[in-house]
Formats: C-alpha cells, sequence, structure tokens
C-alpha cells in the first residue's frame, strides 16, 4: 500500500503541476470565445508571457515583477487581437495565427538580441521563481493514516500560480453565471444584436473578454517560464495553447468541465514523463508515443465520445449592424 | 392637448446613395396604437431604426414628451422609454426568458440582486396584459408566438412608455395575431404609445387608431384610421391603383402530374417534420400550401426538389418513383424549383447575375466550348435575353447578384427555371422580402404557367397570396395536412384555424 502511494502520490502532484497552465489557458479561452471572439492565439500569447516573465525576473530578480511583465506583454497581444477582430472586424482566427507566428519570432529575436544565450534566457536563481508553498499544517495532516500522506504530497508543495488556477474557475464560474457582466458577455457570444438592441456596447463586452484571456494566458506563461522552469526557452509552451483549445471544445465552454478535462490531460501528461524509458508490460514505448496520447485523446473525444460540442453561436462572426 | 410621447421633425437619413428617410414628419400620441405603413424600402424600417437609436439621424429633430431628445444609441431610447419589438427578435436562444429579460436592466452587478425583482414583475406584467409565459423556460424551446411576447415583456420590463412593433404578425397565425392585437389594445387602454410597422393593410385597419403612410423615403399622408380605407391606404402606399387582383378564373385541371404519397422527412437534427403526407398536383393548377413557418413546409419542399431525401414514402411523376433522386436528376425529369431562401439556395450572391442565371444548367452544351470551358459571351447573351424577356431590373447581366433588390433576384430565378419549360413548378415564398409592383409581377407569371397547363405547387405563409393564386389550398400543421379547401370555399379564418392545428 505504502509502495503503491509513493508511486501515485508524485505522478498525481505533477498533475496539478502540469494542468495548471492549461486550466489557465483554457479559461482564457472560454473568456474569449464566450464573448463571440474566437482565439487560436492562446499559444502565443502564453509563450510571449512566458518570455516577459523570465526576461523581467532575470534583469529584476522579482518573479512578482515577472508576473506583471507576462500579464503586460499577453495583454498586448490581446489587445492587438480585439483591434483586429472587433474594431477593423477581421478574420479571428488568421488574427489569432498571426499572434502565434509573432509571438514565436519575437521571443526568439528578443532572447537572442538581449541575452546571446542561443535564445534561452539565463538560468533564474530560486529566489527569481516561485516557491514551493507548503500546506499549512502539514505535519499534523500528514499524521492522518494513508490519506495525510498523500495529500501532503499530493496537493501541498505547488508554487502560488497552481493554486491561483485552480482558485480561479469557482471564480469564473461565478463571473460568467451569477454577474450582470457574465450574463452580458454570454449573450454576446450568443446573440450581439441581442445585447446591442438592449443598449449595451458590444464592443466593449468584446473587448473585455480578449484582454481577460490576455491576463489569464500571461499567467499561463509566466507559470511555464518562472514555476515549472527556470528560463525561457524558444516555442517552450509546445503547443500547449492548442491543447488548452481542445480543452475548452471538450468541456463545452463550461468552467468546471474545463478543469476536469485540463486534469485529464494533465494527468496524460504527467504519466507520459513518468513512463519515460519504463518497461509498459514488457515494451518500452516511446516518448513521443506518450506525448502525442493527449492530442489523439483530443481527436478521440471530439469526435464522438463527448457528443456534439456547440460552440457560442456568434463566436468567430464580427459583429455588424444590419442595416 | 398634452404633448405627443413622439413627434418627429424633418428627420432625414442617407445610406451610401440611397435617402432612405428625407425630411419626415411623424407624430405619436399617447394612449393611441400609430400605424406605420408602405412597401419594403419605403423607409419604415430606417425610422423606426432611427427613433431606437440603431441608426442616427442625419438632420431633423426629434421630441420626446415634448422634449428635444438625442437619441444616440439604443440605452439613450431606452432611458426615454422607447422600446422596439424587431422583426427578426433580439433574444438569446441558450438563455431563459427571465434571463433575456433581464439582460440590460439587470438590477445589479450581481443578478442575484435583480431576479426576484424581474420575476415577480414578469408575472405580474403577464396578468396584467395577458402575457403568459413561463420565466424559467429556455427561448430555444419556445414557439415564435412565445417568443414574441417575451419580446413585449423585455421592452416592458424595461419600462417602454412607446413601443414599436416591426412586423409583428408575419410569423403569427391569424389567432395569434388576434392576440397579439388584444394585448396593444391593452397597453394602449394604460396610456402607452404603440408605434405598429406593417404592409398588411387588413391590421392597420383593424387594430390602429391612426395610421401614417411612407413611400420612397417621404411621408405621404396621416389619416385617422376611422376616415380611410383599406383601398385609399393602399393607393398611398404604392402611388397608384393597385391592378385589380383577379381571383383565378376556375381553372380546368387536367391530369395528375406527381404523386406524393405518405411521405416521411427529416430534418438535419433527425427530427421528423414531414409526418405522412399525401396530395396529388395536376397539370393546370395552382395547388397551394399554406401553413405558419416551420410546420414542415420547407422540408417537405426539399424533399421533392431533391435536396433532401425522404426518409419513408413515395414521390411519383408521370408513373416513375423520383423519390431520393438528386436535385439535378428531377431538374432533368421536368421539375424546376424556385426555392424559398433564395440567397442561401436560389443563387450565389456574390456571382454576377449571369453566373446565377445558368446556375443548375451550367452542364448545358448551349455555352460550352472545347474541352468544357464556358463561353462567356454566350453566358451573358443568354442572361441577358432572360433579363430583358422578365423585366429584370437593372438589365445588367454583370453585376453583382446581391446588388438586385428582392424582387428583381425572385424574377431572375424565376427566369431561370421557367426557361426550360417545367411541366412541375415548385416555388416556396416567391415573394418574400418583394414590394407590391414585384408581387404583382410574379404572380401574373405564376398565373399564366398555370393557364399554359402545367402543375404549380405554391408553398407560401403569406395567407394573402395563397388566397389570391391557389385552385386548391392545402393546409399544413406539425408535419400533416391538417385540411384541404377549395379556392372559392376558403377563408381567412377557417384556414387560420386549420394552420393552428384544427381539423377541418
Amino acid at each position: 500500500m505504502e509502495a503503491l502511494l509513493d508511486t501515485i502520490a508524485p505522478i498525481l502532484a505533477a498533475t496539478l503541476r502540469v494542468a495548471t497552465p492549461l486550466i489557465l489557458a483554457a479559461l482564457a479561452g472560454l473568456f474569449a470565445e464566450r464573448s463571440g471572439v474566437v482565439d487560436v492565439g492562446l499559444e502565443g500569447k502564453m509563450l510571449a508571457g512566458a518570455f516577459a516573465a523570465a526576461a523581467t525576473a532575470t534583469v529584476t530578480g522579482s518573479v512578482w515583477y515577472g508576473l506583471g511583465a507576462a500579464i503586460g506583454a499577453a495583454s498586448l497581444l490581446a489587445l492587438l487581437h480585439a483591434f483586429a477582430c472587433v474594431t477593423l472586424r477581421g478574420n479571428q482566427v488568421v488574427s489569432g495565427m498571426a499572434i502565434n507566428v509573432l509571438a514565436a519570432g519575437l521571443t526568439a529575436t528578443l532572447a537572442l538580441a538581449w541575452f546571446r544565450q542561443g535564445g534561452q534566457t539565463p538560468a533564474l536563481p530560486a529566489d527569481a521563481r516561485f516557491p514551493a508553498l507548503p500546506l499549512p499544517g502539514a505535519e499534523w495532516i500528514a499524521e492522518i493514516p494513508l490519506l495525510g500522506r498523500l495529500l501532503v504530497t499530493v496537493i501541498g508543495g505547488h508554487t502560488a500560480p497552481v493554486y491561483i488556477a485552480f482558485a480561479l474557475v469557482p471564480v469564473a464560474a461565478f463571473l460568467l453565471w451569477r454577474t450582470r457582466f457574465g450574463l452580458r458577455l454570454r449573450a454576446c457570444g450568443e446573440n450581439p444584436a441581442a445585447v446591442d438592441s438592449a443598449g449595451i456596447s458590444v464592443a466593449k463586452l468584446r473587448y473585455a473578454g480578449v484582454l481577460i484571456a490576455g491576463v489569464l494566458c500571461g499567467m499561463a506563461g509566466a507559470t511555464i517560464s518562472t514555476a515549472q522552469g527556470a528560463a525561457f526557452s524558444t516555442d517552450m509552451t509546445a503547443g500547449r495553447g492548442f491543447i488548452a483549445l481542445a480543452a475548452l471544445i471538450v468541456a463545452k465552454w463550461r468552467p468546471w468541465p474545463v478543469l476536469w478535462t485540463c486534469l485529464a490531460f494533465g494527468l496524460l501528461d504527467a504519466l507520459a514523463i513518468r513512463l519515460q524509458g519504463v518497461p509498459v508490460f514488457g515494451v518500452t514505448v516511446p516518448v513521443q508515443a506518450m506525448q502525442a496520447v493527449p492530442y489523439v485523446l483530443t481527436v478521440v473525444l471530439l469526435a464522438g465520445f463527448v457528443g456534439r460540442a456547440i460552440p457560442p453561436r456568434a463566436a468567430g462572426v464580427p459583429y455588424v449592424k444590419e442595416r | 392637448m398634452t404633448a405627443p410621447a413622439i413627434e418627429c421633425r424633418g428627420v432625414s437619413k442617407r445610406f451610401g446613395h440611397v435617402l432612405a428617410n428625407d425630411s419626415v414628419d411623424l407624430r405619436v400620441e399617447r394612449g393611441s396604437i400609430h400605424g406605420v405603413i408602405g412597401e419594403n424600402g419605403a423607409g419604415k424600417s430606417t425610422l423606426m431604426a432611427i427613433l431606437h437609436g440603431f441608426h442616427p439621424a442625419d438632420s431633423g429633430q426629434i421630441l420626446v414628451d415634448g422634449n428635444p431628445a438625442v437619441i444616440r444609441d439604443s440605452a439613450d431610447a431606452a432611458r426615454l422609454g422607447i422600446e422596439m419589438v424587431h422583426q427578426h427578435f433580439m433574444l438569446v436562444e441558450p438563455f431563459t426568458v427571465l434571463e433575456n429579460v433581464m439582460l440590460g436592466a439587470e438590477g445589479g452587478a450581481l443578478l442575484a440582486e435583480g431576479t426576484a425583482h424581474a420575476r415577480q414583475n414578469l408575472l405580474r406584467l403577464g396578468r396584467d396584459y395577458g402575457l403568459v409565459v413561463d420565466p424559467d423556460a429556455r427561448i430555444a424551446d419556445l414557439p415564435v408566438g412565445a417568443r414574441q411576447r417575451v419580446e413585449i415583456l423585455k421592452a416592458l420590463h424595461r419600462g417602454a412608455e412607446v413601443l414599436i412593433l416591426d412586423e409583428p404578425t408575419g410569423v403569427l397565425t391569424p389567432q395569434e395575431a388576434d392576440d397579439l392585437f388584444r394585448v396593444l389594445r391593452a397597453l394602449r387602454d394604460e396610456g402607452k404609445a404603440v408605434i405598429l410597422i406593417t404592409h398588411k393593410l387588413r391590421e392597420v385597419m383593424a387594430v390602429t387608431d391612426r395610421v401614417s403612410v411612407m413611400r420612397a423615403g417621404r411621408m405621404v399622408a396621416h389619416r385617422e384610421t376611422a376616415e380611410t380605407t383599406a383601398a385609399e391606404l393602399g393607393e398611398l402606399m404604392i402611388g397608384r391603383r393597385p391592378a385589380a387582383s383577379s381571383r383565378p378564373i376556375p381553372a380546368t385541371p387536367g391530369p395528375a402530374l406527381l404523386h406524393v404519397d405518405d411521405l416521411r422527412v427529416r430534418d438535419n437534427a433527425g427530427v421528423e417534420r414531414v409526418r405522412g403526407v399525401t396530395f396529388a398536383l395536376h397539370a393546370g393548377e395552382i395547388l397551394g400550401l399554406a401553413g405558419v413557418a416551420g410546420n414542415g413546409q420547407t422540408e417537405l419542399l426539399e424533399a421533392l426538389s431533391g435536396m433532401r431525401a425522404p426518409e419513408a414514402g413515395a414521390i411519383t411523376l408521370r408513373g416513375q418513383n423520383i423519390a431520393g433522386l438528386d436535385a439535378a436528376q428531377i431538374r432533368r425529369r421536368g421539375v424546376a424549383h424556385v426555392p424559398e431562401d433564395r440567397l442561401r439556395h436560389g443563387l450565389v450572391a456574390e456571382f454576377e447575375a449571369q453566373d446565377s442565371a445558368i446556375l443548375g444548367y451550367h452542364r448545358d452544351p448551349a455555352w460550352r466550348r472545347v474541352l468544357g470551358l464556358f463561353s462567356r459571351s454566350r453566358v451573358n447573351a443568354h442572361a441577358a435575353r432572360l433579363m430583358r424577356d422578365h423585366d429584370v431590373r437593372p438589365a445588367a447581366p454583370r453585376l453583382r447578384s446581391s446588388l438586385f433588390s428582392g424582387g428583381n433576384q425572385q424574377k431572375l430565378i424565376m427566369a431561370r427555371e421557367l426557361e426550360r419549360a417545367p411541366e412541375v413548378l415548385l416555388v416556396g415564398q416567391p415573394t418574400r422580402g418583394v414590394d407590391i409592383g414585384g408581387i404583382e409581377a410574379i404572380h401574373t407569371r405564376l398565373r399564366r404557367w398555370r393557364d399554359a397547363g402545367k402543375a404549380v405547387l405554391l408553398v407560401s405563409v403569406e395567407l394573402d397570396e395563397i388566397l389570391a393564386l391557389s385552385d386548391r389550398i392545402l393546409v399544413m400543421f406539425d408535419g400533416r395536412l391538417s385540411g384541404e379547401l377549395p379556392a372559392g370555399a376558403a377563408d381567412e379564418r377557417q384556414l387560420g384555424l386549420l394552420m393552428a392545428g384544427a381539423h377541418a
């Protein structure tokens, strides 16, 4: 039993860790798309956030300044996206992809130009990263037989962004379903004309949705480079933005299902890391195959296991007043 | 005398080259129902959009209760107590009635703060005006009539003193329309001002106190309803005496050409929308299929024309089963189709008119050259001739299809379909969004086609159209035929009952 716990607990702890940027990014997509703006630029905004966080933390030595810079950089890209999609009524997918390309190129170039380490930022010292926070009262909880140790290992000892991400799920659910702002934002994603005719600005709401997405993507990026990692490296988000987008679809654009889906993807990822080079039933599964599982799972889930995922009806459609 | 609830003085609005409102005046008193009538494109909707703040006016003055008002957006209009029930409902379908009513008038940053009040208000308004709707029902689950009640409730919850309704009866049965009129009278008696925009003279005569007539962007007349007649209003509306609406000469139907036997059709969502329909269509008759939109007529027409494979049942054309054939095969057998939704199925809006004019017949060798390439000059000449013969204006084959008016788009589609002299013509909503002049032309053509001994199936939600053209009338309700009437015996009340599902 003890031995089993010792195997499982670290995997579950890793699940929470790797799920964190996914949760933040998927919630970001949730706000943007609920407002009616499709956001395939989650990846790029995260990458920009990851770079801004690492670069700022390197220069200032403060991880919180890093987080602020990440939020700033990602929000700036979000603002660009909102300008293209809402003000100029451009194609939302094209704008999102453009942001991905822009972020990929810009971060690599700036990293090279400023730090001259082949596109990386210097390794951050421990005090310029998010520290692991011990669970309050961990020593007493650990006394509880079996469960206690599990709790302490799985839930305790994570960095601040992990706890923030999990706390943001109920916050998002409350904001979207229990407040005036949420009602209006969701209406905007379904029928913006109804919002407009009620005397509410569709553009403002969509800017708000996209900007919230920017803030959350910035946090996700900072998590990757200054909580999970200790530096920025080129393309370090590695498609997490797209996994988050897939999680959002599987979760049918709802906060709690977003959490469960991201945890499922996180578990797969944690397993993939854990099982690297470990023989399973006598066969050593190639790392690449394990890493591909979340993507394969996404396709399978989307192909029918979750039923039809109906996006907000007006998502992707610029709002133009009829004559 | 108190100041009018709404007064417009010299309101003008221009869209590009079109002067949609040309120095329009309007006075609407409190405690009255005021009709604003005019043809499509006369400027009624533009004027109302200005009052509701959807578009700002270019010039002119608006007074609300005698005070000059600036209405820049819907929020301004709402502050002045001006609310509008749009023709296409402004409702959020996945939301509940309550959520829709609260949208924009939530009563606090947290929904919990305003919910109880909104719920109470909804019940009170429902009682006072006979607007009964379940506050927790989802809009997507509600029938059209109920959705309209939600729109009115929404306006009243927001404190409407002036209520504008844009073509509110287009989607209602005559009985539902009567219910609506009862509500409007109750609102009037409460001292509210109701503006009813419509092109149906019958409704104007039935429910309004005063009426204003628009034509080509101008206000051409104001009348007390009691002192005018439908004939006078019709004349004012189109600026001339309308052609005597000829009741069809009794047709001499020939043999049955098309038999439909126990036809069943499912829609994309898998719902059975046509549930066992049987009828025969004869040569030399116009068979009218009446019904409120959404009772299976669309799917029936799609199955007959080959756009949708039927689930079960037979469609026989001169003894040959054509059920399940595709649209091209059915067309080749002499069944032409003028679809309900001309912009989605009738033509390609982005195409030049000449290309829209050969859609479905694009394989005709007449405009092919070597290697199957099109001869643009032949296509152009063909389109030019069609447009000339069928009075499509402007007769410009190179003009983008979307730039023609609804009536002219429809004439182009009719021209294309009639060109092949089909034995059977299926037409859906032929005059939807077409102005009165265009309607006359289209009706004349359909009658002539009937007189030439061809079979015409006319699917329309416009009762007037069904009554004016049909030799025989079928009524469809909930996927079944709820009755059949010979044209002479049909009256609106009876049709209305059948359309609402009562059996003959």
